[in-house]
């Protein structure tokens, strides 16, 4: 993957004036990198690193504390599939879902589909329990799901 | 008693109730000018004197958490919104977010002026994608109006507010994990004192409000302290420490019951309650076998303590953790108590930051064990050393920095104690209900 381009360093410099120092831009940084390339490489790491005057061993420190950031080896698809597995999902049957929609499509929890299209994972509680099981789709939140609604948003993407 | 006018949520069924417009018609930012030529202290007490409860969790007076504050400091000094609403069962502070943002920003101007602050940020789960588009759009509005930015509406008060979006990670809640993320670093919660009121932000004095705290704050303004405490429930005379229970809450109710929903009611409904009046009674006719009284990491409520009034004080006395946040998870009898309280296990094991070994380790294994039990090769000792684990983990025996490992053993002690009889027919059973979704999770 090559470096970030000049429109993604000019939108993590956008993001200078909000903070007292640099090194809080890392979230929004990393955010705007991986919406873009799907994943934050080592290079993206180096380039943040540059523009943040942090070391990279400190962006990456950061970023690797939170699941939600891939590397390049785990890029994901153009869009991200959430099922939600906790509680009040499962007491409603959200595993269920998740199991069925991976086994139609022939993908484990984190894998992305052959095409590129969807990355499909469990999510920890999305904070929608009133309409589960639920899921998000990127950071669109779906309710009251079942196997086949998931399956037929997926086809739709 | 008479039905109760719902105050925080009177406004998120009204057409377009997101909009400054409709806001302002129905009252909203009308006093505002007021408000900021109070003087600050004056603001704090009239808080303080409510009996206003951080709605977060943990219930601190929010008034005596602003005093904490050093005086004459010479700035900056911040307030932090926390809305990395994650705890399992919990969606209140999603739907003011997405259905009434101005309820909110009027009291972040409120509360920014009683601490004396210019700066507020936002940080905001990043799973909350239409919260963070409304709020966008109301925060602009705002500035377009002059009610956020330099000289507000001039009154000579400077106020900025930063949307921040999380990263997806639980612990991003605990008030100083939150301040370390929003610094650019892990989540990693800090070691007290001291407390963020005195090095907080960028090291810096800071205030960390919930969201449905702040909201509270806007109609304290509005109404009045009296007000605020003539709902809800007053202090126990036996216990002096009690602070009492007032004002409003939003009760979130989920899981097996016909009608999911959240309610906002005075502070001190029964579960039962809940679960009949307001939830539509559990699902298929069945009866409740447990509750979740606050969010998972408060433990459980048997079906002998649905009459447990849901107050700050009330979980405690049945040997819960507390109220937390008021998210009441409804599990029925067909559902055993192995299962619910291995996906609490696993919640926690996957959300533990790392840093103190007891809570890494303690969540880690009490997976592993209960894992174990579901494929069918449990030992009845496995429950004492349940018990064991669970007793030597978080901030009560004194091993960990933060709470989340309390909340982690809470439902593991609960459980065994109130349920021991699910656990040991389950394990002498020797039957496994390890699903195939859940081997699926595991291969991840």
């Amino acid at each position: 993957m090559s470096e970030l381009s000049e429109e993604l360093r000019l939108r993590i410099r956008q993001e200078f004036p909000k903070y007292p120092n640099k090194r809080a831009v890392t979230l929004p940084a990393l955010h705007i990198v991986h919406d873009a390339m799907r994943a934050v490489s080592t290079e993206a790491i180096i380039g943040i690193a540059e523009l943040l005057e942090l070391h990279p061993a400190e962006v990456h420190d950061t970023m690797s504390f939170y699941n939600f950031f891939k590397d390049e080896k785990h890029a994901l698809g153009n869009h991200r599939i959430w099922v939600c597995r906790s509680i009040s999902c499962m007491l409603r049957g959200g595993e269920e879902v998740l199991e069925k929609v991976c086994n139609k499509f022939h993908m484990h929890p984190g894998q992305t589909s052959a095409d590129g299209k969807v990355t499909l994972e469990f999510a920890e509680c999305l904070g929608a329990c009133e309409g589960a099981p639920c899921i998000l789709v990127d950071d669109e939140c779906h309710m009251d799901m079942n196997a086949e609604s998931v399956s037929a948003l997926i086809e739709k993407l | 008693m008479a039905k109760f006018e719902p105050v925080l949520f009177a406004r998120i069924n009204k057409p377009d109730s997101t909009s400054l417009t409709t806001y302002k018609a129905d009252g909203g930012y009308a006093r505002i000018k007021e408000f900021l030529s109070m003087a600050p202290g004056d603001v704090t007490n009239l808080v303080k004197d409510a009996g206003l409860r951080g709605r977060g969790g943990a219930g601190f007076p929010c008034g005596l958490k602003w005093t904490f504050l050093p005086k004459d400091h010479p700035g900056p000094i911040y307030l932090c919104i926390n809305a990395d609403e994650s705890e399992p069962g919990t969606f209140n502070n999603r739907i003011l977010m997405e259905k009434d943002p101005h309820q909110l920003i009027e009291g972040i101007i409120i509360a920014c002026h009683a601490i004396r602050s210019s700066n507020a940020y936002l940080y905001l789960r990043y799973e909350y994608g239409r919260s963070y588009r409304v709020l966008d759009a109301a925060i602009k509005e705002c500035y377009a109006a002059g009610l956020l930015g330099k000289n507000l509406l001039g009154t000579g008060v400077n106020l900025d507010i930063v949307l921040h979006r999380g990263a997806g990670a639980y612990i991003c809640g605990e008030e100083t994990g939150l301040i370390e993320s929003l610094e650019g670093k892990r989540a990693w919660p800090r070691i007290k004192p001291p407390f963020p009121a005195i090095e907080g932000l960028f090291r810096q004095p800071t205030i960390v409000n919930n969201v449905e705290t702040l909201c509270c704050v806007t109609q304290i303004l509005y109404r009045g302290g009296a007000w605020f405490k003539s709902i809800g429930v007053p202090p126990d005379p036996s216990n002096p420490r009690d602070p009492g229970s007032y004002g409003p809450k939003l009760y979130c109710i989920s899981g097996h019951v016909n009608k999911p929903c959240c309610v906002e009611l005075p502070l001190g409904v029964t579960a039962r309650e809940l679960i009949e009046e307001h939830a539509g009674g559990v699902w298929k006719g069945r009866k409740a076998k447990a509750v979740v009284p606050g969010g998972i990491s408060m433990g459980f409520l048997s079906d002998k303590e649905l009459d447990t009034k849901l107050d700050f004080a009330g979980p405690g006395k049945v040997g819960c953790l507390g109220l937390g946040t008021a998210a009441v998870v409804v599990i029925d009898d067909q559902t055993s108590m192995v299962d619910v309280l291995f996906n609490c296990c696993r919640f926690m094991s996957h959300e533990s930051c790392g840093q103190c070994t007891p809570c890494r380790e303690g969540t880690a294994w009490m997976t592993k064990i209960l894992t174990r039990i579901r494929i069918g090769q449990g030992r009845i000792e496995d429950l004492d050393l349940l018990m064991e684990v669970a007793g030597s983990m978080g901030i009560i025996p004194g091993t960990t920095i933060c709470g989340l490992s309390d909340g982690a053993a809470w439902p593991v002690k609960n459980a065994i104690s109130k349920f021991r009889g699910d656990f040991e027919e389950y394990i002498n059973s020797k039957r496994a209900t390890e699903t195939s979704a859940q081997k699926l999770m595991e291969v991840h």
